[in-house]
């Protein structure tokens, strides 16, 4: 691993990029303090990157645009994992006509276009969630603010990660389908332990490993996702803000203002990058025997 | 089928699991009006008769139902839009094959050269700038500077140009990917070094004994790649304001427009049940151990 030059040049930036936009962007301007009268401004040493259309400060927005990207790359890649371990193990280790039905639904589910299926769910979840934050800011007493914005990110966590399971579930298969075999699950076998009991003690906890590495491949996907969502206007909304989001406000006023689309489409695609090399080089390393499409 | 059937079932669920009613946006209409809408919809039956009469229709009338947001039949709407969408598609599928397989076989002729590295960079590159930042810097940069050229829009042939490139961007660069791959592990089998040990040239060795078998990855990856032509026509067309079927599914997403999503999805998932069967075939063509398998699904 650390000789894969690639992969630890990746994992170094997505270092950089987590601590400026987990930890810097505490220290940084409010992202959504509007001032018309400075809009547009250039780069200064108050504003590094300039301001926007509104006047906002662009490098808060792309740092906490980059934890809404961020995080909803990450939890759906964990929604997705535990779907795709749940399902992969069942059927691996149920076999004969359990797995071949249960492969049947994935195979289905794999040829409809994920797009297509992730914007029709997003725009049912929305609605839900909607209902769902009005029932908790009034029984609750939440913040109204704060379960406002969670309304529009919490069902793109979902809306991506009950659909992102598929390859994951396939593999997870595999994998469990060469650990039944081994020596360690006859033993548990002769013990007379349950069913259940070996494939959650014995076999999921083997296949674990390789699957984690193989769904940091997944986390870039799901970035993309959102951000194509977000630029279609069916992801977040202001006053939240994703680099997707951020990238479709620059492309408004791309005739003069080109930094406002290049600079969070460099962050992004940076970050996206990064993924790409360091779940690469991770896989080739754990040498984790994935079906490769 | 079983693939159409099943992403019916889910869209319509999902679609009508929706909250939004498709005509809650019209506030001022009447009680009894609404229902009489309703029923001309027949959206006033139970679900499960709902959920028959869709498919129903489709057989015996041809129909997918109107459009609640734009009164519109939606087989309307998918003729029309349909063959820009195509026109669209075909164009960037193009490009893919055109820009994506010869980079392809160039670095995997000269592996691990700064030539191969350098192609490969830029295949990465080209699949994590998503096309909604390289489509607006080609218009800035691009459409405006070259006579002839408009920024948006659609009717003319140089029209078809831009968005298309856009694109097809995302699948030259898998392709590129994949095609290396194939070549790779075709050219380091023995009838290849015995073809070379005949003196056959090395340009000969590519075109005639390589070639073949190295693009089996390429083309089993047609399917999925024109899944995801389809995903991106979404983002291009929206960009690039062509009137096309992607522009439509995003609206009705909005809109909560239930049978022009349901009718666009069927329509979709039908096109890609004959894409893949498509690519199927030509691994077939390609490849005879397949062929000879017995038959193809």
């Amino acid at each position: 691993m650390a000789k894969n030059k690639f992969a630890m040049g990746g994992f170094w930036v997505i270092v950089v990029m987590f601590s400026l936009c987990f930890i810097l962007a505490w220290y940084c301007k409010d992202p959504n303090q509007v001032n018309l009268t400075n809009k547009f401004a250039p780069s200064s040493a108050e504003h590094w990157f300039g301001t926007d259309a509104l006047g906002r400060d662009l490098f808060a927005r792309i740092l906490y645009g980059g934890q809404v990207s961020i995080l909803v790359g990450l939890i759906a890649t964990a929604v997705s994992v535990a779907i795709g371990i749940v399902y992969g193990s069942i059927s691996g280790f149920a076999g004969g006509r359990t797995d071949a039905v249960m492969m049947r639904i994935v195979d289905t589910l794999l040829a409809i276009p994920f797009l297509v299926l992730v914007i029709v769910l997003q725009a049912t979840l929305s609605d839900w969630s909607g209902d769902a934050t009005r029932w908790i800011v009034e029984n609750f007493k939440w913040d109204k603010e704060f379960t406002g914005r969670l309304t529009n990110i919490v069902p793109l966590f979902f809306a991506l990660g009950l659909l992102g399971w598929l390859t994951l579930s396939r593999i997870v298969r595999a994998q469990v389908m060469s650990i039944k075999e081994r020596e360690f699950v006859e033993a548990a076998v002769a013990l007379g332990y349950s069913k259940a009991r070996i494939l959650f003690r014995h076999v999921i906890p083997n296949v674990l490993g390789p699957t984690v590495v193989y769904s940091t491949l997944t986390v870039p996907g799901f970035i993309m996702y959102e951000a194509i969502l977000s630029f279609l206007g069916l992801g977040v909304e202001s006053p939240n803000s994703s680099w997707g989001v951020l990238i479709k406000e620059g492309a408004n006023f791309l005739e003069t203002e080109v930094q406002l689309l290049l600079l969070p489409g460099l962050f992004f695609s940076l970050t996206l990058f990064s993924l790409n090399f360091l779940g690469d080089g991770l896989r080739d390393a754990l040498d984790v025997k994935a079906a490769k499409d | 089928m079983l693939v159409l059937f099943a992403l019916y079932t889910i869209t319509f669920f999902l679609a009508k699991a929706m909250p939004g009613e498709p005509f809650t946006s019209e506030k001022n209409i009447s009680a009894e009006t609404k229902a009489n809408i309703r029923k001309l919809y027949g959206l006033d039956k139970p679900i499960w008769e709902q959920y028959l009469a869709y498919p129903k229709n489709i057989i015996t009338e041809g129909s997918f139902g109107i459009s609640t947001s734009k009164g519109r039949p939606v087989l309307d709407i998918i003729k029309q839009s349909f063959p820009n969408s195509l026109i669209l598609g075909l164009c960037a599928l193009g490009f893919a094959i055109g820009i994506g397989v010869p980079i392809g076989i160039f670095s995997a002729v000269r592996k691990n050269s700064w030539i191969d590295w350098a192609c490969m960079t830029v295949a990465m590159v080209g699949i994590c700038i998503p096309s909604f930042t390289i489509g607006p810097l080609l218009q800035i940069y691009v459409a405006a500077h070259i006579p002839g050229l408009k920024v948006a829009g659609w009717g003319n042939l140089e029209d078809i140009l831009l968005p298309s490139f856009t694109l097809g961007l995302v699948s030259a660069a898998y392709l590129a990917r994949l095609t290396r791959g194939g070549i790779l592990e075709v050219l380091s089998q023995d009838f290849v070094r015995t073809a070379r040990a005949k003196g056959v040239s090395p340009v000969q060795v590519i075109l005639k004994h390589t070639l073949r078998g190295g693009l089996l990855p390429a083309v089993a990856y047609l399917g999925p790649a024109f899944a995801a032509l389809i995903s991106g026509s979404f983002i291009v067309e929206t960009i690039f304001q062509v009137p096309g079927m992607g522009q439509h599914f995003v609206n009705a997403a909005t809109t909560r427009d239930e049978f022009l999503l349901l009718g666009l999805s069927l329509f979709f998932g039908f096109l890609i049940v004959v894409m893949n069967l498509l690519a199927d075939l030509l691994t077939g063509l390609l490849d005879p151990r397949v062929r000879h398998k017995g038959g193809t699904n």
